[in-house]
């Protein structure tokens, strides 16, 4: 994938969103595209007696990695705005780290729809897969 | 129709805060529980820097409302349940329709409409105080509900909590 913005360029855009700093969301770029990875920590969890990451967090995963995905993608995709998103929630997301890859399905001149899926250790098992539209 | 007895009522009033002072990501966000009470929850995230989208534009991220709806849809179903289970969400659709206002509260108001054997299904909405017919995002949610005969923990955490209280209330 030949990307409109490199990593470091997208690195320093997560930088300057607040939650996804407080999030410790990670973002790396290859040849597939963006690899987005959030660190297990405490204070993510939701049920403490499995435990499992909220699935709050999972969800903001989900759409923090599209952004990113459509950020890499386009260069005019500056400041896309999320008009509606889903989550499926899988598996349950433990003490463990997350990875997740999205997709831009289709970039259109005002719409883009991105799929996205988490995992943690096997691809194979996703842990949620989402999808969301955004007004570009 | 005789309403059901719900089994956390004791948490629908004073103690409503212990609904969800068990979930680690709900307390570090502050999340409040404005009300609990039959089928029906309202959460309070308040504002903060560290939620933002954009540090300059000052608007929320929209995973934060993800959080938000996702908690208060799951804390409705609890206060929908005859029989405390464990629940884990299905799936979870939200439209943003504009994007939330800076520097305000988060809130999140939820009824589970319609609880199965199996499956509670919810409509949940985010707004700002005062502004509970002009929601900022709409949500629906469908969450899957564990056998009694698993309890894990976090079902243990509520009963502990409301037998705590009856032990205080035993005379020393």
């Amino acid at each position: 994938m030949k990307a409109a913005r490199s990593a470091s360029d997208l690195t320093a855009v997560a930088a300057r969103i607040p939650y996804a700093v407080y999030l410790g969301l990670r973002i790396e770029l290859d040849e597939e595209g963006v690899l987005a990875r959030l660190p297990f920590r405490s204070d993510l969890v939701g049920n403490v007696a499995l435990p499992a990451l909220h699935g709050g967090v999972v969800g903001a995963f989900l759409e923090l990695t599209a952004l990113f995905q459509m950020l890499a993608s386009a260069r005019d995709a500056r400041n896309p705005k999320p008009i509606n998103f889903n989550v499926n929630f899988l598996r349950s997301a433990g003490p463990h780290e997350s990875l997740a890859r999205a997709r831009v399905v289709k970039h259109g001149r005002r719409i883009a729809n991105v799929e996205v899926v988490a995992w943690q250790g096997d691809r194979a098992k996703p842990v949620a897969s989402g999808f969301g539209n955004f007004l570009l | 129709m005789k309403e059901p007895d719900f089994a956390l009522r004791d948490f629908f009033g004073e103690r409503r805060q212990e609904l969800i002072s068990h979930i680690p990501h709900a307390v570090e966000l502050g999340m409040k529980v404005e009300e609990a009470g039959a089928r029906r929850a309202l959460l309070r995230i308040p504002r903060g820097e560290r939620l933002l989208g954009a540090a300059s534009r000052g608007v929320v991220f929209g995973g934060v409302i993800t959080t938000l709806l996702d908690q208060v849809g799951g804390t409705a179903v609890m206060c929908s349940q005859r029989d405390l289970t464990a629940i884990a969400t299905i799936d979870l659709r939200i439209d943003y329709m504009r994007p939330s206002t800076p520097g305000r509260d988060l809130l999140g108001y939820a009824e589970c409409y319609r609880l199965t054997r199996n499956v509670a299904f919810v409509k949940s909405r985010a707004f700002h105080d005062g502004e509970f017919d002009d929601p900022f995002a709409i949500s629906l949610s469908t969450y899957m509900l564990a056998s009694s005969a698993a309890a894990p923990g976090v079902v243990k955490a509520l009963e502990a909590g409301r037998s705590g209280k009856r032990r205080a209330d035993k005379p020393q």
